[in-house]
């Protein structure tokens, strides 16, 4: 990863530490409504996975905690920050929320709210390539608690049996709602999980952007080769509570201040100050656009944009005028 | 046009399909090798290959899932579940993903997979293979449901599910496979949405779906020896019923009766009897009735079995019951 990348990705993390931030605010606000899960803290992973696969090229699907991994699909913020409002503008027009983030024309195929649910959706998405022969790949974000779901057995034999490319990132951050791992999950290491399936895969800091972009790399080359599927553990840690009605009373201070001090965009922001790339006004200069952008364009955008119409309420449920629903064309 | 059994009908319309679309696939339990437990793939892996025709492991939630993944890139995926019972399993994937997609991506995604299931009680196979689920699945906003009754429905319903660009469940009878009927020689789609005439009569309707049409056909004959003239309509869609082909026969005879397999409560029968009651009521000069199975999980002694599903001779005693014969 050379200097130039690594300064684009220290502003891209940091837009989204902002954006998240600022829904944060929205919320408290009451702007955005519902559920909230928040990504600050994670956000070498999103970045460092998909910088090293091809976004918008490659199917990317994802749990409820899905803002910033369609942002980096090539989502527009501002239409995302507009669905976090309900607004007809939204990616998903309003109807989806924060949970159901969708960007099909950048391949970013959407957040599901069941946890472990987008598994065998990953898997179909690389059956689907592999028919038709395509040379993209299939890419599964997910939290360490959905592998104690069926559907991550069940997903893993398919995957593994019919080789399809599909990339399983583990976004491992130790929780899964509010307990513990080690009260939840009888093997501690969520890349030995695999082991079963004959899946090859990895555990790397998933708070260091260049370690885990270097494991995609070798992950994505796997995959995209044909060799079938590759499971990806990061390990990680959510700066906020599991959703905005959480508490957060359950980790333990000593816990949460040492894994502050690993966060993924001042590592990587002290990496470019201690070589030269960047000073620390620069930095703060980049903070200062960030913060510009998503106040005066991605807010004003959201809070500006009109309410999708009642008398659409029941607009996509199905189709509409679809030929076969009467018999076909004659 | 030629006669054909039901399973026979259900096979060509995946064989024709697919060799018109090469993302046309079907994948469930035994239908590649083996070719189907009903042999409705019968066939089709020997000329298809293991890619199109896909023998899945025994995971229903996750191999129904997995075809719908591959709905959302354009493949057509006709999922076979062996027996609606373990659709149970399989229900997380079907109403959180296929059935809301579309509407929570605002009709960015859509998921145009076929799930081909069979229910019913058949003989003495006990309360865990004897389930019958059409109730829960027409309460999904988002999944159509459909149901044959003859082999030229199982046909033409199969051809335009494989089609539509929604979600559609198809819910067989395992009691059906066999049964004989005429389907056209030529290519031909059964309308996803309404209902049919399957007899028409001027007295009473009697509304059935699936199996229940033939217990209604059997009924009808003998009332009519009575006097009693029926009209019976065949609801092969059940999600969205058909309010206005309900209106219209309720409108000319006067008279309903529902006769469905499945328990009473939250079924068929209650949902028909509503929309009567929201399109119609002044039209009635009698309450609507329902002949429905007894509400306990299927006994395996074969007396108490037949003592829990409705029959043609219980849709007689009921018609009577309601004209004080």
């Amino acid at each position: 990863m050379n200097a130039a990348d690594k300064k684009r990705l220290l502003r891209e993390m940091l837009f989204a530490r902002r954006f998240e931030e600022r829904c944060y605010e929205a919320y408290v606000e009451r702007k955005i409504g519902g559920f909230l899960h928040l990504y600050p803290g994670e956000e070498a992973c999103a970045f460092g996975v998909l910088d090293a696969a091809r976004p918008g090229h490659d199917y990317v699907i994802t749990g409820y905690r899905d803002h910033i991994h369609a942002i980096k699909c090539g989502a527009d913020p501002k239409e995302v920050m507009a669905e976090l409002f309900g607004k007809e503008t939204g990616s998903s027009k309003g109807r989806g929320g924060s949970m159901h983030i969708f960007d099909a024309k950048h391949h970013f195929m959407g957040g599901y709210a069941l946890v472990g649910g987008p598994f065998p959706l990953a898997v179909g998405m690389a059956k689907a390539i592999k028919l038709k022969g395509g040379d993209e790949i299939s890419i599964c974000f997910l939290g360490d608690a959905a592998n104690n779901q069926g559907t991550f057995h069940e997903s893993m034999n398919m995957a593994a049996l019919w080789e399809l490319p599909v990339l399983f990132v583990c976004e491992n951050n130790l929780y899964g709602i509010g307990t513990r791992i080690d009260r939840s999950t009888a093997v501690i290491d969520q890349y030995k999980r695999v082991h079963g399936y004959n899946i090859p895969s990895a555990q790397v800091d998933g708070q260091d952007i260049e370690k885990v972009h270097e494991a995609a790399k070798i992950a994505i080359e796997h995959v995209r080769g044909g060799k079938g599927p590759y499971f990806l553990e990061l390990m990680t840690y959510r700066y906020r509570g599991h959703s905005m009605s959480d508490s957060n009373a359950y980790r333990a201070k000593e816990e949460e201040r040492m894994w502050g001090k690993r966060d993924p965009i001042i590592i990587l922001r002290d990496r470019l100050i201690e070589a030269g790339e960047i000073s620390m006004d620069d930095y703060k200069l980049m903070d200062d656009e960030v913060l510009e952008e998503i106040e005066n364009e991605v807010i004003k955008f959201a809070e500006e944009s009109p309410e999708p119409k009642v008398e659409e309420l029941e607009k996509y449920v199905l189709g509409e005028n679809d030929p076969y629903v009467r018999g076909g064309a004659r | 046009m030629a006669v054909i059994m039901y399973w026979e009908a259900i096979r060509r319309a995946h064989d024709e399909e697919m060799a018109r679309d090469p993302l046309v696939i079907c994948m469930g339990e035994d239908i590649g090798v083996v070719g189907g437990t009903y042999k409705a793939t019968q066939g089709l892996y020997d000329k298809y290959g293991p890619d199109r025709v896909i023998d899945t492991p025994i995971s229903e939630n996750s191999y129904t899932g997995l075809g719908i993944g591959a709905s959302f890139l354009g493949v057509r995926p006709i999922i076979e579940i062996m027996s609606v019972n373990f659709a149970w399993l399989a229900t997380d994937q079907i109403f959180n993903s296929a059935a809301k997609v579309r509407y929570m991506s605002g009709g960015q995604l859509t998921a145009p997979v076929v799930i081909r299931s069979p229910g019913g009680t058949a003989h003495q196979l006990g309360a865990q293979h004897s389930a019958r689920m059409e109730k829960v699945f027409m309460g999904i906003a988002g999944l159509r449901v459909v149901t044959p009754s003859s082999p030229k429905q199982a046909y033409g319903l199969l051809k335009s599910a494989v089609r539509c660009n929604d979600p559609v469940f198809i819910y067989e009878h395992e009691l059906m496979y066999n049964m004989k009927g005429e389907v056209p020689d030529a290519e031909y789609f059964h309308p996803l949405e309404g209902s049919e005439v399957a007899r028409a009569g001027k007295d009473l309707t009697l509304f059935g779906y699936n199996i229940s049409v033939h217990w209604c056909m059997q009924a009808a004959e003998q009332l009519a020896k009575d006097g009693i003239d029926c009209e019976v309509i065949d609801l092969y869609t059940l999600s969205p019923l058909d309010r206005a082909g309900i209106k219209k026969s309720v409108s000319k005879t006067h008279r309903a009766v529902i006769v469905e397999e499945a328990e009473a409560a939250v079924g068929v029968g209650s949902e028909v009897m509503a929309i009567i009651n929201e399109e119609c009521f002044f039209e009635l000069d009698a309450a609507p009735l329902r002949v429905s199975a007894a509400n306990v999980p299927i006994p395996y002694n074969h007396h108490l079995e037949k003592a829990t599903i409705p029959n043609a001779k219980r849709v007689v005693e009921t018609v009577r019951k309601m004209f004080g014969k």
